[in-house]
């Protein structure tokens, strides 16, 4: 599937419930359901400190594609990072870099990627470029 | 005691609180943080731009005349608020951050030196940290720093072996954001003032709670926010002893601090002007007397006895919540509930109680190194105002209850 492809499934997903409180609770359940990042990931090169919840990223690229892992202490924001890891991973540096991530607006959680929230997710996007733009130049 | 509060009354002067949140009605417990404004604060606001706005101390004419009438008045109602000896005492700054500063900048260029230290305590905002680590860089002092017991109370006879003749200043919190704890600062400043070391206190979530007199604490400089009791932001209040104002220098330069200036020399205002430098917030400081006039109405005791009622009754029910752990257990707290749940996140209490339509805060509350001491992510707070209920604290338990499922 192609990054938009992704995306749009996830938001038809997400279209199933009206209520906020089942958007969150299916946000818990891919919070808990993450692969938990492996301790040797976990260091301080790869958190990303936000003022209220940490989040650690990984990359690694095999055969041209990069795959992403990250976790959070919170487990909202780790709901996040796990759909962030869904569209993004597994995906070459050219095709995560021309990505415009619209799907967070579309399901109504575009409140944890405002910057007033200081959770790290603004933070982890901008990262998961980076390491895209890393990749790429390594090439 | 809830006798002496209409709080029907009270409930209906604060137009916020008819606001509906994501279709609920707004419960509002983040009065820590800033409180809402009573209707009369908000008509003294337009009543000044509407009615008394012209520059305040330089006009012939008769507006100018009223405003600075009005904004003179509201120093002294602050200052007989406060139990200040004299006017000239108060002065008005934007904020107690602003106020810190101030104190720290002008005390620390009069009175200290390489070597010196500044005494603070483990439980202290952010800016009560940051401008005396300021100074203690630009004067190459040192900071000490007064630990406390596992009940988040100060560790008085660590405080007492901190004090010393390097001492400079102390400059202690009253009331703890974080904790709730009110600090025994009256003997703290007896016990400085006993070795001729002056104290600031940081009143800031002390004044919209609990009685203060800054004569009967003996305090050298108290401070606090307007916006932390009813009244708008932008405007707060830096209390010094008039010796102690007089021997600091200005802070800021620039109109209204001046008495003569030429390109040689100029010569500085008296008391207080000589540390309001440029136009003052005369709107602001109006609508601060018209909240100080506001809350004396209700009675600061009678808030006091209510607040305290209220957040008996919040811990009590909190606790029915299992593996609730509230930190910040003084014997002596003010209208603040710092708590966790388990294991879980304070960030994901925090986020669902907000779909819920519950204002809490979450996080470090700019306290970061008393959060880290207690080797905490960050906690929940829930702070109260006097127009928050019981029926309120009744809706954020079963709220609280009901994310706690969805978060196990």
């Amino acid at each position: 599937m192609t990054i938009n492809e992704i995306q749009d499934s996830i938001v038809e997903e997400f279209s199933l419930f009206d209520d906020w409180m089942d958007k969150y609770g299916l946000l818990i359940d891919l919070g808990n359901s993450l692969e938990p990042l492996d301790e040797k990931h976990k260091t301080p090169q790869n958190i990303i400190e936000g003022c209220q919840s940490r989040v650690w990223l990984n990359a690694e690229m095999n055969d041209g594609i990069i795959t992403y892992q990250g976790e959070s202490d919170a487990i909202l924001v780790k709901g996040i990072v796990s759909l962030l890891i869904q569209v993004m991973s597994k995906h070459t540096p050219e095709e995560i870099l021309n990505t415009e991530l619209y799907f967070i607006d579309k399901i109504g959680l575009k409140e944890h990627l405002s910057p007033t929230r200081s959770n790290g997710l603004l933070a982890m996007v901008k990262q998961m470029k980076m390491f895209a733009l890393a990749f790429k130049s390594r090439k | 005691m809830i006798d002496n509060i209409d709080i029907d009354k009270i409930r209906s002067e604060f137009p916020i609180l008819k606001e509906l949140i994501y279709k609920k009605p707004l419960v509002y417990f983040d009065n820590g943080a800033t409180t809402q404004k009573p209707q009369c604060v908000l008509d003294r606001i337009n009543y000044g731009y509407e009615h008394l706005n012209a520059n305040i101390h330089r006009g012939v004419h008769y507006l100018s005349q009223k405003a600075t009438e009005a904004h003179e008045n509201a120093r002294k109602t602050i200052a007989d608020f406060l139990g200040a000896e004299k006017r000239e005492e108060i002065v008005f700054t934007r904020g107690t951050t602003e106020a810190i500063n101030l104190v720290a900048f002008s005390y620390g260029e009069a009175f200290c030196h390489e070597g010196d230290e500044v005494i603070l305590s483990v439980m202290e905002h952010h800016s009560n940290i940051v401008p005396w680590q300021m100074l203690c860089e630009r004067k190459k002092m040192t900071l000490r720093v007064v630990p406390m017991n596992e009940n988040a109370e100060l560790d008085m006879d660590a405080y007492k072996n901190l004090l010393n003749d390097k001492t400079k200043i102390v400059s202690i919190t009253h009331v703890s954001n974080v904790l709730g704890t009110v600090n025994p600062v009256k003997e703290m400043i007896s016990l400085a003032h006993a070795r001729h070391i002056p104290v600031l206190i940081d009143g800031a979530q002390a004044v919209p709670h609990i009685a203060v007199n800054v004569q009967d604490l003996d305090a050298d400089f108290y401070v606090f926010s307007g916006h932390k009791i009813y009244a708008p932001t932008g405007i707060g209040v830096l209390y010094g002893k008039e010796k102690w104002l007089n021997a600091i220098p200005p802070y800021q330069g620039g109109g209204e601090m001046i008495a003569q200036v030429s390109f040689e020399k100029t010569t500085y205002n008296e008391l207080p002007y000589k540390f309001e430098a440029g136009t003052p917030d005369y709107i602001g400081s109006t609508a601060l007397a018209e909240a100080v006039n506001y809350v004396q109405q209700i009675g600061i005791e009678n808030i006091a006895a209510y607040e305290h009622a209220l957040t008996t009754y919040a811990t009590k029910r909190l606790l029915e919540i299992e593996q609730m752990r509230i930190v910040g257990t003084a014997a002596y707290k003010g209208a603040v509930i710092s708590f966790l749940i388990g294991s879980i996140h304070p960030y994901d209490l925090g986020m669902l109680l907000d779909k819920l339509g519950i204002a809490v805060r979450t996080g470090h509350h700019c306290a970061q190194p008393l959060i880290d001491s207690l080797g905490l992510p960050g906690t929940v707070r829930a702070s109260f105002g006097i127009y928050n209920t019981k029926a309120e604290v009744d809706i954020f338990i079963d709220a609280l209850k009901r994310v706690v499922i969805m978060l196990s």
